[in-house]
């Protein structure tokens, strides 16, 4: 019943703030609904029993990659909105009605997949030493997972390096 | 009121991520459109969440650590790109932005 309750309240909220996130004309607007969006997603994370997840997205969306959007807002202080050069060439109901038929098409997959007999669940990994969430998801990503884990880690670096590198005006 | 089954949470990720689909295909602010696919991504998020409760496995909330890895990357290295391009071209519209296209 709280699962219930919790859910719809919290779906509303994160496709509300969605939909605004797309429509409102101000980037800044747009930022502040895109944050609260994440917030209720984290908020999600609690309820489906995954509370690393919900501190981590809380910590690098919320937290890190928001701020580095309204950084972008700042610097790109435009006084003509982007939005007012119109390309003639551009199909925005073409572009909407091809978004439709991708939820339609995702809707397909979603009804088909629950009108079958329930797939075989494979067991579960060999069971874990540890209890707890965030235990759990440490063992599998320094066992299991490892080799990704650290080319994730990898990818960061890259990233880093990267985004310093576009950021410098002449090296 | 009915149980809350993970076909709940996949028509909910399935709508979030046809909100970000239409933020990409209509907006014309980069930024925007860059907000958009972070909103698709969380969409992805909340799926195997929830089918990683599903199958009582936690390999897919694992996943999801290396999708929130891959986003934090994107969004340094597109923001750069946005600023970089803004200084050259003063512009964050996609449709002034084509000067790669052929």
């Amino acid at each position: 019943m709280a699962e219930t309750i919790a859910f719809y309240t919290l779906s509303v909220l994160i496709l509300g703030l969605a939909v605004l996130v797309v429509t409102v004309k101000n980037a800044v607007h747009s930022v502040v609904a895109l944050v609260m969006s994440f917030l209720c997603v984290a908020a999600l994370y609690v309820v489906l029993e995954a509370e690393f997840l919900a501190v981590i997205q809380i910590l690098v969306y919320a937290g890190g990659i928001v701020v580095l959007y309204l950084f972008v807002v700042m610097l790109v202080n435009l006084d003509r909105s982007p939005e007012e050069h119109e390309d003639p060439r551009r199909l925005s109901i073409f572009g909407l009605c091809l978004a439709g038929a991708m939820l339609l098409e995702v809707a397909g997959i979603v009804v088909y997949s629950y009108n079958r007999s329930a797939s075989t669940v494979t067991a579960p990994a060999a069971a874990s030493p540890v209890q707890g969430n965030t235990q759990e998801l440490g063992w599998l990503l320094y066992t299991d997972y490892l080799i990704p884990f650290e080319l994730a880690s990898v990818l960061l670096l890259v990233a880093m390096v990267g985004a310093i590198v576009l950021a410098k005006r002449d090296l | 009121m009915m149980e809350i089954t993970p076909a709940h949470y996949t028509v909910l990720s399935a709508a979030l991520f046809t909100i970000g689909v239409i933020g990409v295909l209509v907006r014309r602010n980069i930024i925007i459109i860059f907000m958009a696919i972070e909103l698709m991504l969380n969409a992805v998020n909340i799926n195997l969440v929830a089918q990683a409760r599903q199958v009582e496995n936690l390999v897919g909330q694992v996943f999801v650590v290396f999708v929130i890895a891959v986003a934090a990357a994107e969004a340094a290295v597109g923001l750069g790109i946005i600023l970089a391009f803004y200084r050259n071209k003063e512009t964050v519209n996609i449709d002034e932005m084509n000067v790669m296209r052929w």
